[in-house]
Formats: structure tokens, sequence, C-alpha cells
């Protein structure tokens, strides 16, 4: 009797349900992942990130003016037209013009007029999103880029 | 038995009753110990127990009954849940309007909703109190590791579970609990803008938010991903890890308890448990076929036949337990509505917008820092309890609570400990403000690095790396960690439901809001 210890030769039998046995386990493997890639979606649901906010001559220098739908206030100045993010940077809530600056309601942090924290948990300034100008001269905003503090666009 | 003398049809239509009985009771009334054994392993549903139980695990100080009330809680939450989904409708414009209809229209609409939600609050505090009784009576010892860990995948499952739900009314509640939880899952990119890495960074420190919205931005998407998690996903995954956890008490020989002769059960229960039964009237079935697995089952132990059978003992314990919580339920579904704030408005935060209860304590911690509040100190606290019965192998009685005296004093020392660490963590920055108050230019890293939430859970590590040297003893440690979390959680979690209103300011009333 062959001792247990001692190695036998795969028989064929062994090979075929073996072979079987790792065919099914790929199969499954491979498959998994290939459904593993489903739950993240290739392009994104939402709008384009760039929208319109109006023409040049809606912004006249020193006034600012406030997209609710979009979370951006426009500012503009001599300089040109900026966008700030009124997104708060901790966790995403809206944050609320003081007067002197901005607060957020979520838990308390604080702005100043162009969006250096001051206090609170926000763990950095509020962004400034890139503006430009489509052909027609309307303001475009870029929600998805950002862009040095205070850039001002020139019209 | 089985009867028609002759055949006939006649005879098979008369003799149907009994037959049809027979064939779904295949044993005669549970009145003898063979027959009750019977009646638990002839049952699919009831053979999940063992057939006979020690009378040290009927004691009510054994268990509180806090695992079957689990149960309990999640069956009711199943019902409920059921009847919910007949008239909710998953979508961004009709979820809102459908769960206010179940609340002010259909027809018990608004008891169904409220027992769900209060089955659910239940289920989230009596999973906390399970886990503690597990831990506190060592009942996470060897052989039970295994049973420990599932229940760690319970214990999140739950949460997520009831997390999930709250998300669905789409109302200003829910809609900016998730706001704030998504943002958590992408709050890695506090650490990635702090040390200035480029852009490509960030996509990854937004890959999971992005994965749990399917969207970059909190929509339909996410909502219709938080139905389907919330009503089939979790449900049946912790169905399955129920009926492991189960499976495996009875595999790991019953609940733990201290070896030797049964004590009689406590005051009040020891109606419940009955004499032991003496060896020579034990049953005369053997079990060890259906146990066929390694170490001790219930029925090798030393002292198999002080045990009295499950039914009824275990049985109508079990029941007790369920109308209990029954009873709970409903009174709270009838004195308390479950909350609807106005529909979602993702431009006007709620003020304070708060995540559920259970996670008041962590968004406390989050009000330093996203990063470390929302993941690295949960993460560290997660991973921690998972790996206890690995880190604590002392082998030691299991079932005894606080393992005895010396525990119970360092129990209620770390409590003591903990509380004044807790209350500090929150007075400090609440009077004197924080590293940024203090420095206003100072790196994000520091404040990443040091604050209250990663201090605080360093002061309970040392705590108890203390102790457990003080002590030479892993357990006492174990102890001293746990006992420091619990009450640490409990206290961030009391000061974030009832001492934080508008912008997390600190208040003592809600009397003393600004009205706004
Ligand atoms: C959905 C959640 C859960 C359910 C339905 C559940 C159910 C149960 C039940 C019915 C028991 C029998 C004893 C008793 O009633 O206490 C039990 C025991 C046990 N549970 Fe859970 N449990 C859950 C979560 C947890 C958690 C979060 C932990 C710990 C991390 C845990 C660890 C254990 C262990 C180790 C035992 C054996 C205790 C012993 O032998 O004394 N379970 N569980
Ligand atoms: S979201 Fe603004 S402070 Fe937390």
């Amino acid at each position: 009797m062959a001792g247990r210890l001692e190695k036998e030769a795969v028989t064929r039998r062994d090979f075929l349900g073996l072979a079987g046995l790792w065919s099914a386990f790929l199969a499954i493997l491979i498959s998994t992942i290939g459904m593993l890639r489903l739950p993240r979606p290739r392009v994104s649901p939402e709008a384009s990130s760039i929208f319109r906010v109006g023409k040049p001559t809606d912004f006249p220098p020193g006034t600012t003016k406030d997209i609710p739908d979009r979370k951006v206030r426009i500012v503009a100045t001599n300089e040109g037209i900026g966008a700030l993010s009124l997104v708060c940077t901790h966790l995403g809530c809206i944050v609320r013009d003081t007067g002197e600056g901005f607060t957020c309601p979520c838990h308390g942090s604080k702005f100043d007029r162009i969006g250096n924290v001051i206090g609170g948990p926000a763990p950095r300034s509020l962004k400034w999103l890139a503006v430009s100008q489509a052909p027609d001269g309307t303001i475009l905003v870029d929600n998805a880029r950002e862009t040095k503090q205070a850039e001002f666009y020139r019209v | 038995m089985p009867s028609s003398e002759n055949n006939s049809f006649w005879g098979n239509i008369k003799a149907m009753p009994l037959n049809f009985y027979n064939s779904f009771i295949r044993h005669g009334a549970p009145t003898s110990d063979r027959t009750r054994s019977q009646a638990v392993f002839s049952n699919f549903f009831l053979h999940i127990h063992s057939t006979r139980v020690h009378p040290n695990s009927l004691r009510l100080t054994a268990t509180w009954g806090l695992g079957v009330s689990l149960i309990s809680q999640f069956i009711i939450l199943t019902i409920t849940g059921i009847l919910l989904m007949v008239y909710y409708v998953p979508s961004l414009d009709l979820a809102y309007d459908s769960i206010k209809d179940l609340h002010y229209v259909v027809p018990a609409g608004r008891l169904i909703r409220n027992a769900h939600r209060w089955a659910a609050h239940m289920m989230v505090l009596f999973v906390f109190l399970h886990m503690a009784r597990v831990f506190y009576t060592s009942s996470y010892k060897s052989p039970r590791e295994f049973n420990w860990l599932l229940g760690i995948v319970l214990f999140v499952l739950t949460l997520a579970l009831s997390l999930t739900g709250y998300f669905l009314p789409w109302d200003q509640l829910g809609y900016w609990a998730l706001l704030i939880v998504a943002n958590i899952l992408g709050s890695a990119n506090e650490l990635i803008h702090a040390l200035g890495l480029p852009q490509v960074f960030h996509k990854l420190g937004n890959f999971p938010k992005e994965l749990f919205l399917g969207s970059s931005e909190v929509g339909q998407d996410a909502l219709i991903r938080f139905y389907m998690l919330h009503v089939m996903l979790f449900p049946i995954l912790i169905s399955m890890a129920i009926g492991v956890h189960i499976w495996r008490i009875r595999k790991d020989g019953g609940l733990g308890r201290p070896e030797g002769t049964p004590v009689a059960a406590g005051k009040g229960v020891g109606t419940m448990s009955p004499e032991p039964v003496p060896p020579e009237k034990a049953p005369s079935k053997t079990y060890g076929l259906m146990a066929v697995i390694k170490g001790k089952t219930s029925h090798t132990g030393l002292n198999p036949d002080e045990t009295v059978s499950s039914w009824p003992y275990l049985l109508r314990a079990e029941l007790l337990i369920f109308m209990i919580n029954m009873l709970i339920c409903l009174a709270l579904a009838m004195i308390s509505d479950a909350p609807l704030k106005g529909p979602a408005n993702p431009l006007l935060p709620e003020n304070p917008a708060k995540a559920p209860w259970y996670f008041l304590g962590v968004q406390e911690l989050l009000s330093y820092s996203a990063f470390v509040g929302g993941t690295v100190v949960p993460g560290i606290a997660l991973i921690g309890l998972a790996l206890v019965p690995f880190l604590d192998r002392e082998n030691e009685p299991a079932g005894v609570w606080f393992s005895g005296s010396e525990g119970k004093r360092i129990t209620l020392w770390s409590m003591a400990f903990a509380a004044v660490a807790a209350v500090l963590t929150v007075a400090i920055p609440v009077n004197f403000g924080w590293l940024r108050e203090w420095f206003p230019h100072i790196n994000q890293l520091f404040i990443i690095a040091f604050n209250p939430g990663s201090i605080l859970a360093a002061i309970y590590a040392a705590w108890s790396i203390i102790v457990m040297r003080k002590t030479g003893s892993s357990r006492m440690g174990a102890l001293a960690l746990f006992s420091c979390f619990l009450i640490g959680f409990t206290i961030l979690t009391y000061v974030g439901t009832f001492l934080r209103g508008p912008n997390w300011g600190f208040y003592w009333s809600t009397h003393d809001w600004p009205a706004h």
C-alpha cells in the first residue's frame, strides 16, 4: 500500500476534476470582477459642470450676485469677474453671508470675505472657480475647475 | 398514528385531518423529554437551537435577553418594512410625498411607519448593549472568537441598515445627513489637500464618495442605491449572518458559562428553569451524530445531563422577550411620531444638520477634523473591537460579569476616567477654541494630527496600556479600553444630540437656540 505521504501521480480522472474545478473558480472570479465594475458609472449623471451665468454687463464692477442653484457667488471688481464657491470645504453644507464673511450652519466653520478659514473645522479656504467666456460673450463658470484665490477673469 | 385500516377511499378521507396533522408534527405531544427534544430538532426553524440548554443560560442576568431582543426587533422591522414598501416610491419626486401619504393618508400607515422607526432605534441601541454584555461576561473568548467577529459584522450591518433607511424619506433631515456622510467618504481629500498632492489624488479621494452616490452629486442615483441596499442587500446579509450567529452558539457549546453544577436560576426566572435532570432520567437519544465537529459540543461537556430541554423552557423565554419588545415598540409608536421635516432642499441646509443619533458622537468628533473624526478614529475603534478576542487570550471562564471583583473595580475607574476625559474634550474647545483659533495660520496637518478626537483616542489607549501593565492582565486592559470607548461614545453622543444647536454651537438647552 502506498504511504499517505508519498506523492502520487495525478491520475487522468483527478486531472480532469481539478481542471474543471479551477475553470469554474476562474469563471466565477472573472465574472465577479466584471460585475464589481458596475456600481461606478462611466459618465456621471449630473448636469455639465460648466454653466452660463449671464452677460458681462450683468455684473458691473463692485457688485456680487449669488447663483443659488449652483451654489456660487459671482464677484465683479475692476479687475474682472470671479466665482466663489459657497460650498463649505468641511462637509459640503452651504455657507451663509454674515456681512464680514461667511459661516457654515453645519459645524460652524467661519471664512473671511475671500474665503480664508478663520475658525471651525473646515480644512481649507472656500474654492474659487474657473471663469471663462463663451464665443457669444456669455460668462461661464466651471464648477469642477478650481483657480487661485481671488483670481478674476478680465472680460 | 396514520390510520386508514382498510385503505378505502372513504377511510382515507376520514383519516385526512389526522394524517395532515401528522405530516407536520411528526412526533407526539412534547410532554416527555424525548418528544420535547424531537419537537426542536425535527423543526427546521427550531432546529437552530440546541435541543437542551443549561439552566445558567436561561438566567435573566446571563444575557438580559438582548440577543433575542435583537432578533425580535429585526422581525418587527421586516414585517413593517414590507408593509411600508407597498406605498414607498424611491424617486426624488415621489419619495417625500409617498412617506407623507403613509403618515397622513394610508390607514394604519402612521402606526406602521412609527413602529418601523422605533424598532430601528431599539435595534441600534440593543446592538450596543448586546455587544457590551458579551464583552463584559468574557463571552468572546475561545472558542467563540468567530462568533464575536460575526457579531462585529452584524454590528456594522445594523448601523448601515439603519442609516440607509434614514435617507429614504428624502426630507431635510435625511438629505443633509446623507450629504454629510457622503462627504465623510470623500474626506481623505482633507489629507490629500493638506499634503499638497496633485489633482489626480483628489480623484482617488473622491472615489468612495462617488461609488456611494453613483454620481458626484447627491441625487436620484444615490437614492435608488440606498433603497436597494436598505430593502434588499443589507436585510439579506443580516438574515444570513444572524442564522450563522445562532448556529455558532450551538456549535460553540451553548452560551458561555462558568463550569460546574448549575446554580439555581435567580429570582423571577426561577419559574423558567426547572430542576436539572439527573443522569439516570436523561433522554436516551444520542446527539453526537448531529454535531460532528472538533472540540466540545453542548452535549459532550462536563455535565451533559445537567441541562434542561429547550422546549418549553428556552422557547418560552424567547417568546416572552419577543412580546416585551412588541409591547415597547408599539407603545412608543403610539406615543411618539417618526419625524418628517420639509422636503429635501439642497440650497438650504438644515440648521443644525444632524446625522441620526448613533452617529452624533462621531459627528461631534467630525466638527474638529472630518477625516480623523469621521474615518480614522471610528476605523481604529472598529478594528480594535474586532481584534479583542485575539489580543486578550487569557483563558478564564466565560459568563462571569466583569471577570470578578477586580474587573468590576477597573471597569468603574475606567468609566470615571473616560467620562472626565470626554467632558474635557468637549469643554476645552467650546470654551477656549482650538488650534485654528489660537494660531490662525496653522498648517492643516497639525490639526489633522492633533484634534480633540485623536487626542481622546490616544488618552484612552494610554490608560488601558497602563492598566494592563499594572495588573499584568490583558483582560483587565481590554476591560479598561472597552469601558473607555463605551463611556466616551455615550458622552459624545449625548453632547451631539442634546447640547449642539445651530452652527454646531454649544447650548445647554434648545430654548437657548437663537431664533432665525
Ligand atoms: C443584529 C445583531 C445581533 C443579533 C440578532 C444577535 C443575536 C444573538 C443571540 C440571540 C445570542 C444568544 C445570547 C443572547 O441573547 O445574548 C447572541 C450571542 C452572542 N453574540 Fe450576538 N447578536 C447580534 C450582534 C452581536 C454583536 C454586535 C456581537 C459582538 C461584537 C455579538 C457577539 C455575540 C457572541 C460572542 C455571542 C455568544 C455569547 C455567549 O456565548 O454567551 N453579537 N447573539
Ligand atoms: S459642513 Fe461646514 S462646517 Fe461642517
